[in-house]
C-alpha cells in the first residue's frame, strides 16, 4: 500500500502523540499491523475517534450483547441511529437516548443544547418526525453555587434548543447527589413518528453514488469530542471548553425539514447525522454498514474558516450537519430542496467498490484504511469485575439507633422538600411541552402521553433510573429502573413496547465500576425479558470521573408504550371528591436506599428494595387493562418516598391547580406489623395508588382478583383544599393539602434563588 | 369556506398546528412560504408561532422583512383579518401592524404553562364567538412575551377597547396591564401570546381556544358580501 502523503505541518507520530490520542500501545501496534506502516497524523486522528469508547463500545460490547433485542414489535433493533418499534395502522415510533455529560460538565448551556440537537438528528435521520423530547439530568447538591450554575445552564440549554426546533419536551427526571458534583449527567431522548414503509437506514450503497454534506459549514469546534467523552474529567478539562460544540437550533429546524423532505422525495439513498467524531464516524459507519468503500475530497468540504487541515475537517464536531448518499444525477433536485430551506448540499466524495476508507486533499491521498477493518478490528475488552468491599459495608449499614426519628407527619414534609422528590416545575416550565398540539399528559405526570393525529391510539414515554439502588445493588437497581419505567407507562394506561438505555458509569478499567456496569445490565436484561420490552439501542457513557471520584452508577431507561385509546389516558392526580382510593401491591420494610434515609441522615445505605418481576408484569397488565376499561380516575406509581409521598402527590394535583384534594386514608389494617415510618416511606416495588369513581370500585377489585394483583381499598378523596389525613396503627398524619403544595412546589425554586 | 393562509417563515414551528386547527374549524387552510409575494386570495392570514430566523437579533425583527410581509400589510390595510400568534404577534408588532412590542419575560426565562385569559373585546374577527368576560385556559410557551408600550399608547388601547385578551389569576410574564393580546384601531389585525391552536379538543385537556378558529369561519359565512380578498399585492372587494 502506498503511504498517504503527509500534510504540511503534521507532527511526527511519537509515542506521546499516540497516548494523547487515547490509544494504548497495543492498539497502536494493531493499527500498524493493519496498515503495514505507520499511520499518518490524519489517520491517527481517525483511529483515535473510531476506536474511542464512545464510538467503538470496546469495553461494553460483550455485555450489551446480552440484552434482549427481538420481538414482534421490533422494526429496527440496535446498530442504527435509532431503534424503531411498530405501532398500529402502519405507524412506527423511532427513539433513542444519548448522553452529553462531558461537554455539559465544562459548558452546561452548549453541552446540553447540542445533546438535544444530536438526538433529534439521530431520530429524523431515520425518516421520523420528532414528536417528543425527554431528558434525564443529574447534578450535585443545590447548596453549592457551581451545581446551581450547572443545573440552570443545562436546563436552559435543553429548553432553548428543543423549544426553538418545536418539539415538545414531555417529561424526564432530575435528581441530585454528591456523586454528581464533579460529574453532572445530561441525557437526552427523542421520540419520532413515521410510517413504517418510510423507514430509511444509514447504509451507503451504490458504487459511484455521491456523498454530500448537508447543512452547516465545518469549523474547528468539537474536535476530539468523542475522545474527550472517553476520558476522565480532570482539572485540565476546563481547557476543553473550546472543544465543546456550539448549537444553532434555527439551522437544526431547517435541517430537520430539509432532511425529511429529501427522504420523502426519494432522491437520496441514505442519510446520517454527523455526530460524535463528525465526518469521520458518519462516513466510515455508513460505508461499513453498506459493505462499500468511500472516497472523500476534504478540500471540497465547506469550512467556516480558512486554513483548516484534513485532520481538523475529519474530526470537527461542528453541529447541524448531515452526510447524504445519493445518485449523482439527482444532485440538482437535492440542491433545490436544500436551497428552499436556506441550506447548502455540497458533493464531497463518492461510494467506491474497493472497500477502502479514503480521504484526499486535492488529489493527494491523506487517509487510506481498509473500511470494514477500521470499524470491526477495534479491540474488544472484557475488563475485570469485582464488587467494591466498601459497597458491601454500605449495604450492611443502618441509621444509628441513636439517630433522632421525626414524627411521620414531619418526615413527610422533609421528603416533599427534598430535591429528589420535590416538584420539578422550575425545570419543566422552561421546556415547551405543548407545541405540536398533541400533548395529552405533559411533564409532571407519571409518563408523557401524546396523541397521533387521526388515530385512536397514543404514545406514552418516560425516562427512569434510581442510582441509589444501583449503587447499593446494581442488579436489583437495573431491574428497578426498567420496572419503574414500565409502571410509569402503565399508570397512564399504556402497555410498554420497548426501551432505549443510557448507561452512565465511571471508568470501566476499574473492576469496581465494571462490576456495577455488568450487574446493572444483567438486571436490565432480566427485567426487559420479563416485561417484553426489547432493547432497541442506546448509549454507553463511561469515564464519568472527576477529581472528586466516579459518578454514581446511573443507568437510565427510556421507555415507549402504546396507549390503545388515547382519550382514556389516565392522569396521576385525584380528580373528584368521594372517589375511592386503592393501594395496589404490597409494602415491606424496605428503607434501604430510600430518600427518607438520605433526607434525615444523609445516608445512602442498606439493601435496596427487591424487584419481583412477575409481580411487576401482573401490575402493568392490571393498570393497562383497567385504563382500557375506564375504571380509574387517576393512577400514580409509588416509588421514591414511598406510600406517604405517593398519596401526597395524588392529593396535591398539578402546579397550576388552585388547590388539591383532601384525602381520608386508613392504613390501620394495611401493611401488617410495619411501623408507621416503614409503612409510609419504604420504597417497595410493584405498587401504585389508584382512585376510582365509587360505582367502578367493585370492578377494580374484581379485575385485580382476576389478574392476581393485590389491591386494598384504603379510603376516599376528600374535598378541594381539604386535609390529607393518614391514619396508621401507631401514628396519625394530617396536613392541609395547601401546606403540602407550598412545600412541594417551592422547594426547588427556593434553592435556585427564585 | 374561508381561505386561511398560514405564513411559514424559516423557524416557524406552530405552522402545522395552526393549519390543523383552522381546518378542524372548517376552513380551507394552506401554507404560504415567506418568500412568496401572493397570499393566494386569502380571506384570513395567520402568522403562526415559532422562532422565525431563530429569533436571532430580536423576536420577529428579521421576519418582518420577508417578501410576503408586503402582501400581509396590504391585506391588513384593506381591512382583511390578520391573526398573529406568539411569534406571529411579535412579527406584527415589529412590522408596525400592531402597537407596542414584546420583550423578555419578567423573570428572564422561557415559560411554558397554562394561563387564564379573559376575553375583553368580542368585536374582532377572532373573538366574535366568545362572550365578553369569558375566562379561557390557554397555554403559553415563550421567552419574549411581556407586552410593553408607552404610557400614551397603553391609555389609548384601554380607552378604545383594543385590549382583546388579558391575563387573570396571575400575570405570567409581567405584561403591562396584564395584556395577553391586542388589536389595531381598525380591529382587523389581532395578536395573542397564548396558543389557542393548542387547546381545541377535549383530548388536549380542553377546547377553550377552538372558537378563535370557528370565528373565522362563522364571520366568513355571515360577512361574505364585504369580504376582502388579496390577489398579489392588490386587494379586491368581492
Amino acid at each position: 500500500m502506498t503511504p498517504p502523503t503527509p500534510f504540511p505541518g503534521d507532527p511526527p507520530i511519537t509515542p506521546e502523540l499516540v497516548r494523547d490520542h487515547n490509544l494504548t500501545d497495543e492498539e497502536y501496534q494493531r493499527i500498524e499491523a493493519m496498515l503495514g506502516r505507520a499511520p499518518s497524523f490524519a489517520e491517527l486522528g481517525v483511529f483515535s475517534a473510531l476506536w474511542s469508547e464512545h464510538c467503538s463500545y470496546k469495553h461494553s460490547k460483550p455485555v450489551l450483547k446480552t440484552f434482549p433485542t427481538a420481538g414482534p414489535q421490533v422494526v429496527q433493533g440496535p446498530g442504527e441511529n435509532a431503534g424503531v418499534l411498530r405501532l398500529p395502522g402502519g405507524w412506527a415510533v423511532a427513539f433513542k437516548i444519548e448522553s452529553h455529560n462531558h461537554p455539559s460538565a465544562v459548558e452546561p448551556y452548549q453541552g446540553a443544547a447540542t445533546g438535544v440537537g444530536g438526538i433529534l438528528r439521530d431520530v429524523f435521520t431515520m425518516g421520523a418526525r420528532p414528536v417528543a423530547l425527554l431528558n434525564s439530568l443529574r447534578f450535585g447538591p443545590l447548596d453549592e453555587a457551581r451545581n446551581r450554575y450547572l443545573c440552570a445552564g443545562a436546563v436552559r440549554g435543553v429548553g432553548d434548543y428543543g423549544n426553538c426546533v418545536g418539539v415538545p419536551t414531555l417529561g424526564g427526571e432530575v435528581d441530585f447527589g454528591p456523586g454528581y458534583s464533579g460529574n453532572p449527567l445530561v441525557n437526552a431522548m427523542c421520540v419520532g413518528l413515521l410510517r413504517e414503509q418510510d423507514l430509511i437506514t444509514a447504509a451507503a450503497h451504490g458504487v459511484g453514488n455521491a456523498l454530500l454534506v448537508l447543512g452547516s459549514r465545518t469549523g474547528r469546534d468539537g474536535i476530539h469530542g468523542a475522545s474527550f467523552a472517553s476520558e476522565e474529567l480532570t482539572q485540565e478539562s476546563e481547557r476543553r471548553r473550546p472543544q465543546v460544540q456550539v448549537g444553532d437550533p434555527f439551522t437544526e429546524k431547517l435541517l430537520l425539514e430539509a432532511s425529511l423532505e429529501l427522504i420523502a422525495s426519494g432522491h437520496i439513498v441514505a442519510i446520517q447525522d454527523m455526530g460524535a467524531a463528525g465526518l469521520t464516524s458518519s462516513s466510515a459507519e455508513m460505508a461499513a454498514r453498506g459493505g462499500v468503500g468511500v472516497e472523500i475530497d476534504l478540500a471540497r468540504v465547506p469550512t467556516r474558516e480558512p486554513g483548516m487541515t484534513p485532520y481538523e475537517i475529519l474530526l470537527s464536531e461542528s453541529q447541524e450537519r448531515m452526510l447524504v448518499v445519493a445518485k449523482a444525477e439527482r444532485l440538482p433536485q437535492i440542491q433545490a430542496i436544500a436551497a428552499k430551506w436556506e441550506l447548502t448540499a455540497t458533493p464531497i466524495g463518492r461510494v467506491t467498490d474497493d472497500g477502502m476508507y479514503r480521504a484526499t486533499w486535492k488529489q493527494r491521498v491523506v487517509v487510506e484504511i481498509p473500511g470494514q477493518r477500521l470499524i470491526e478490528d477495534c479491540p474488544v475488552y472484557s475488563p475485570a469485575a469485582e464488587e467494591d468491599p466498601e459497597i458491601r459495608r454500605r449495604r450492611a449499614q443502618r441509621p444509628s439507633p441513636e439517630s433522632p426519628v421525626p414524627s411521620p407527619a414531619e418526615a413527610l414534609l422533609r421528603l416533599l422538600d427534598h430535591p429528589a422528590i420535590a416538584s420539578k416545575r422550575w425545570v419543566y416550565e422552561q421546556y415547551d411541552s405543548t407545541v405540536r398540539a398533541g400533548t395529552v399528559i405533559g411533564p409532571g405526570g407519571d409518563a408523557g402521553v401524546i396523541r397521533v393525529r387521526d388515530a385512536a391510539f397514543g404514545i406514552a414515554v418516560t425516562t427512569d433510573g434510581n442510582a441509589r439502588y444501583v449503587l447499593l445493588d446494581p442488579f436489583e437497581g437495573g431491574k428497578a429502573a426498567v420496572a419503574e419505567a414500565a409502571r410509569n407507562i402503565a399508570c397512564t394506561g399504556a402497555r410498554p413496547l420497548g426501551i432505549t438505555n443510557c448507561l452512565n458509569f465511571g471508568s470501566p478499567e476499574r473492576p469496581a465500576v465494571f462490576y456495577q456496569f455488568r450487574e446493572a445490565c444483567r438486571g436490565i436484561a432480566d427485567a426487559c425479558r420479563a416485561l417484553d420490552t426489547p432493547v432497541t439501542g442506546g448509549n454507553v457513557s463511561f469515564y464519568n470521573e472527576s477529581p472528586t471520584g466516579a459518578v454514581d452508577p446511573t443507568p437510565v431507561i427510556g421507555m415507549v408504550g402504546l396507549v390503545g385509546r388515547v382519550d382514556r389516558a389516565v392522569p396521576s392526580h385525584a380528580r373528584a371528591r368521594g372517589d375511592v382510593v386503592f393501594l395496589v401491591g404490597e409494602t415491606h420494610a424496605e428503607l434501604g436506599g430510600s430518600v427518607l434515609w438520605e433526607a434525615l441522615y444523609g445516608l445512602v445505605a442498606g439493601t435496596p428494595p427487591r424487584v419481583d418481576l412477575a409481580v411487576e408484569r401482573r401490575l402493568v397488565d392490571f393498570l393497562a387493562t383497567g385504563a382500557e376499561r375506564a375504571l380509574f380516575r387517576s393512577a400514580h406509581d409509588c416509588s421514591q418516598g414511598g406510600l406517604g409521598v405517593a398519596l401526597a402527590e395524588v392529593a396535591m394535583g398539578g402546579p397550576y391547580d388552585e388547590t388539591g384534594f383532601g384525602l381520608e386514608i386508613d392504613l390501620t389494617t394495611y401493611g401488617g406489623r410495619l411501623a408507621a415510618v416503614e409503612l409510609l416511606f419504604s420504597e417497595s416495588q410493584g405498587r401504585a395508588v389508584l382512585t376510582s369513581a365509587p360505582d367502578r370500585a367493585a370492578a377494580v377489585t374484581a379485575l385485580a382478583a382476576e389478574l392476581g394483583v393485590a389491591v386494598s381499598r384504603v379510603g376516599t378523596v376528600g374535598e378541594r383544599g381539604g386535609s390529607v389525613g393518614l391514619r396508621l396503627r401507631d401514628a396519625h398524619v394530617a396536613h392541609p393539602v395547601d401546606r403540602l403544595r407550598e412545600v412541594y412546589f417551592c422547594a426547588i425554586p427556593r434553592r435556585m434563588g427564585d | 369556506m374561508a381561505r386561511v393562509a398560514v405564513v411559514v417563515f424559516p423557524g416557524s414551528n406552530c405552522d402545522a398546528d395552526t393549519l390543523a386547527a383552522a381546518r378542524e374549524a372548517g376552513s380551507e387552510a394552506y401554507y404560504v412560504w415567506h418568500r412568496e409575494t401572493d397570499l393566494q386570495r386569502a380571506d384570513v392570514v395567520i402568522l403562526p408561532g415559532g422562532f422565525s430566523y431563530g429569533d436571532y437579533l430580536r423576536s420577529g425583527a428579521i421576519a418582518r422583512f420577508s417578501p410576503i410581509m408586503t402582501a400581509v400589510a396590504g391585506h391588513a390595510r384593506a381591512g382583511g383579518p390578520v391573526l398573529g400568534i406568539c411569534n406571529g404577534f411579535q412579527i406584527l408588532c415589529e412590522a408596525g401592524l400592531l402597537p407596542g412590542g414584546l420583550v423578555r419575560n419578567a423573570r428572564l426565562r422561557f415559560l411554558a404553562r397554562p394561563t387564564w385569559v379573559r376575553v375583553e373585546a368580542t368585536d374582532t374577527p377572532f373573538t366574535c364567538l366568545y362572550e365578553k368576560g369569558d375566562v379561557l385556559e390557554i397555554p403559553i410557551a415563550h421567552g419574549d412575551g411581556r407586552y410593553v408600550a408607552d404610557e400614551r399608547t397603553v391609555a389609548q388601547l384601554e380607552a378604545s377597547g383594543q385590549v382583546v385578551w388579558r391575563y387573570v389569576r396571575d400575570n405570567p410574564n409581567g405584561s403591562t396591564h396584564e395584556i395577553a393580546g391586542v388589536c389595531n384601531a381598525a380591529r382587523n389585525v389581532v395578536g395573542i401570546m397564548p396558543h389557542p391552536e393548542r387547546r381545541n379538543a377535549p383530548v388536549l385537556g380542553g377546547q377553550d381556544g377552538a372558537r378563535v378558529f370557528h370565528a373565522m369561519e362563522a364571520r366568513h359565512a355571515t360577512q361574505h358580501a364585504v369580504d376582502v380578498r388579496a390577489v398579489g399585492d392588490r386587494h379586491l372587494r368581492v
